[in-house]
């Protein structure tokens, strides 16, 4: 029998990572991110890894990237103003194909907010928070059992996609500590990163090369020393050289987005609760699909037929899936702390005659399971209109 | 007129009026930054500056202004991590320009007074510091220096001692704790041109008062490293503040010293110095290293750094004497 310990969230997050086969951390102290940096610190040394303290968060997002093209995973954390400060070097991730995690332990917002207090404000923040046209991977957890299985998957998708993953938590999630086991070798794949064999002097290496179009990996990454490898922010060709050629361009910012959607079914993850006769649909995700299952619990005790659906990629949203479940439903709440940043995604596959009630809450405290519960009631009643 | 010790004195413990930041706050007992705070604001009141503040995020901001209360009885804005500088450079412009435009009378007397933290200074707001001294802004920044970011708890910061224990550079039995040396932030600041900039310690309050005095009087952006022991992560009573940071002159730890345009002037020569082990020795966040069995060659080496910065100090006092650039 395995042992069960009890593990902080942050903690779980700095293991996992650790576990995926993260050697590199740099990072920023910031609260309630801090102590992964804090077990990073202390940990990485001894699997012969690097924690690095950067001068701001800036620094600590371009320290990733410059080591993960180095031939390293690498990982940072933080929470939202160090991610609104990080928001230029995700984009420059996304351009230059460069696997890194960019964990965002959630606070209320905006600006300093409620550093101490959890939110689920950073939904899109984590979708568009770097300008220009692209696709991004977002994962969030709802446990520290699952921070420590899902961050392995962020890392896992950010080599397989060659592309930043945003792991999202929240503060509750992030201090809290529950029990914990630690996985055995057999429940853990690790993707390892494709290694180009040395090139050649005379042959020309090709990092943004596709044999299909939008064909998740490109070329396998280089090692420092292999090949030259030309990297830029900008608009660049196969060889990764600046072009400002309007066929090129098209091309890349395409691929760019198409590599994800078009991948979106597999990269889905989700979870569902009593959903097979659900009339009414929950939908919550991190720390409030928790107060969401409490609920659904006891309204089925009830013989109300409600059931959850918890999306754990919340970017790309499981669409296929959600679109079913809710052609099937007559009515839906969307729960998350916040004023409606996933609602939007989810109106979008709403048909009119689903009614939809919001559960939102951004003053710092959790939804209890007695909110959602209301919601359903009124839904119940008939008294909340269509959205 | 310069300011009035005896006079000072008095006004430390009188009315909040006088003092600009007041009782009632949520700092630690013991706590320096509090009273940097003081001592500056209390030498602007003194000259007849009205002082605006700006505060970069961390233990002064966050325990100073907890909703619905504020230790501050002067106007306060507190903007984000990274931009104290360049806030205080945007209030202290529109200040001119409403001058300039009759909307504030000519004689209006205003301080604009940053703080931060060393975090807030050498790390992450030294872009903004650095850009705010370039321009030429008239802001007196303070830095008070507590060596960490104890706000989250205990990082190591680009002002944190070498061997010092903190949660991102801990002591173990491979790695000494943080192994860099400490940034040298007042020359940094004082390599800009057209600034003054010194370093202050709450162990010398006349010291303080004259520097605070000179850097409000100087035509030109001002600043201010005042060292700001933390009794929660130096690991010290709370009735140690004075004395380790009197320690902390006594053993060349933290020399008081000014760079006026260029012009290096050491303000206090102690007679006679302590050896930087009883500094060390006096803070448990320097215990873990002082354990470790290489602990005498580690402060053997800190000891010869702050005798050849001494004596470099020395060196550039002399060298620069008179020689004010612009």
């Amino acid at each position: 029998m395995p042992k069960m310990v009890l593990m902080q969230g942050d903690e779980a997050a700095a293991l996992g990572a650790i576990r995926a086969g993260c050697r590199f951390y740099a990072g920023y102290p910031i609260t309630p991110a801090s102590e992964i940096a804090e077990v990073m610190s202390r940990e990485l040394p001894k699997v012969g890894g690097v924690f690095i303290q950067m001068e701001d968060e800036i620094a600590s997002a371009a320290a990733i990237i410059g080591a993960s093209l180095a031939g390293v995973k690498s990982m940072t954390a933080t929470s939202g103003p160090g991610f609104s400060l990080m928001q230029e070097a995700i984009g420059y991730a996304v351009m230059t194909e460069t696997p890194t995690v960019f964990v965002n332990v959630m606070r209320g917002g905006p600006s300093t907010g409620l550093p101490t207090k959890p939110s689920q404000g950073d939904i899109m923040q984590a979708r568009w928070g770097t300008h220009g046209d692209h696709a991004i991977i977002a994962l969030y957890p709802s446990s520290v059992q699952e921070i420590y299985k899902y961050i392995i998957t962020a890392f896992n998708l950010a080599e397989k996609y060659r592309t930043p993953v945003v792991f999202l938590m929240d503060e509750t999630l992030g201090h809290m500590r529950e029990n914990f086991i630690m996985p055995s070798e057999r429940e853990v794949f690790i993707y390892n990163r494709l290694r180009e064999e040395q090139i050649k002097e005379e042959e020309v290496f090709l990092p943004y090369e596709t044999e299909e179009y939008a064909e998740p990996t490109p070329q396998p990454l280089v090692e420092m020393g292999k090949a030259r490898f030309h990297v830029s922010g900008l608009i660049h060709d196969e060889a990764g050289f600046p072009m400002a050629n309007p066929d090129i361009a098209d091309r890349l910012v395409r691929r760019l987005v198409e590599k994800i959607r078009l991948h979106a079914d597999e990269i889905s993850i989700y979870d569902e609760y009593m959903t097979e006769d659900a009339e009414v649909l929950i939908i919550a995700y991190g720390i409030t699909a928790r107060s969401a299952m409490r609920a659904v619990k006891i309204a089925r005790n009830d013989r109300i037929k409600v059931g959850l659906f918890r999306p754990i990629t919340i970017w790309p949203v499981p669409r296929t899936r959600l679109k079913e479940l809710l052609s099937r439903v007559n009515s839906v709440i969307i729960a998350e702390m916040n004023l409606g940043q996933y609602a939007h995604e989810v109106l979008s596959l709403t048909k009119n005659d689903v009614r939809v009630k919001l559960v939102n809450k951004v003053n710092g405290e959790l939804i209890t399971p007695q909110e959602i519960l209301d919601a359903v009631t009124e839904l119940q009643s008939g008294i909340v209109g269509y959205y | 007129m310069p300011v009035n010790y005896i006079d000072m004195a008095r006004t430390f413990k009188s009315n909040a009026e006088q003092v600009g930041i007041v009782q009632g706050h949520r700092l630690c007992p013991g706590c320096g930054a509090p009273i940097i705070a003081k001592f500056t604001l209390m030498t602007a009141k003194k000259l007849g500056f009205e002082p605006v503040v700006g505060l970069a995020t961390g233990c002064l901001e966050v325990s100073t202004t907890i909703y619905p209360y504020t230790a501050w009885t002067v106007p306060y804005i507190h903007n984000a991590f990274e931009n104290v500088a360049a806030t205080m450079s945007g209030v202290e412009t529109a200040a001119k320009s409403l001058k300039k435009f009759g909307e504030i009378p000519e004689d209006r007397k205003f301080a604009f007074i940053a703080f931060a933290g060393d975090g807030g200074t050498y790390d992450i707001g030294l872009q903004s510091l650095s850009g705010m001294v370039e321009r030429g802004h008239k802001v007196l920044y303070v830095l008070y220096d507590n060596e960490g970011y104890m706000n989250t708890g205990n990082q190591r910061s680009g002002g944190t001692p070498t061997g010092s224990n903190t949660t991102t550079a801990p002591v173990g039995k491979v790695i000494p704790g943080k192994v860099q040396i400490k940034k040298s932030i007042v020359d940094i600041i004082g390599a800009h041109e057209g600034v003054y900039a010194a370093t202050a310690s709450i162990s010398d309050p006349a010291d303080f008062f004259a520097k605070v005095e000179k850097a409000l009087n100087f035509d030109g952006p001002s600043f201010i490293a005042a060292l700001s022991p933390c009794t929660r992560f130096w690991r010290i009573p709370d009735s140690a503040t004075n004395s380790v940071s009197k320690l902390a002159v006594e053993t060349k730890y933290w020399p008081l010293y000014e760079i006026d345009r260029g012009v290096y002037r050491v303000t206090r020569k102690p007679r006679q110095f302590k050896p930087l082990i009883e500094f060390l020795k006096a803070q448990g966040r320097f215990k873990p290293l002082l354990s470790r069995p290489d602990a005498d060659e580690i402060v053997n080496k800190l000891q010869e750094y702050v005798d050849k910065r001494w004596e470099r100090l020395l060196a550039l006092e002399e060298a620069t004497k008179d020689k004010y650039l612009r």
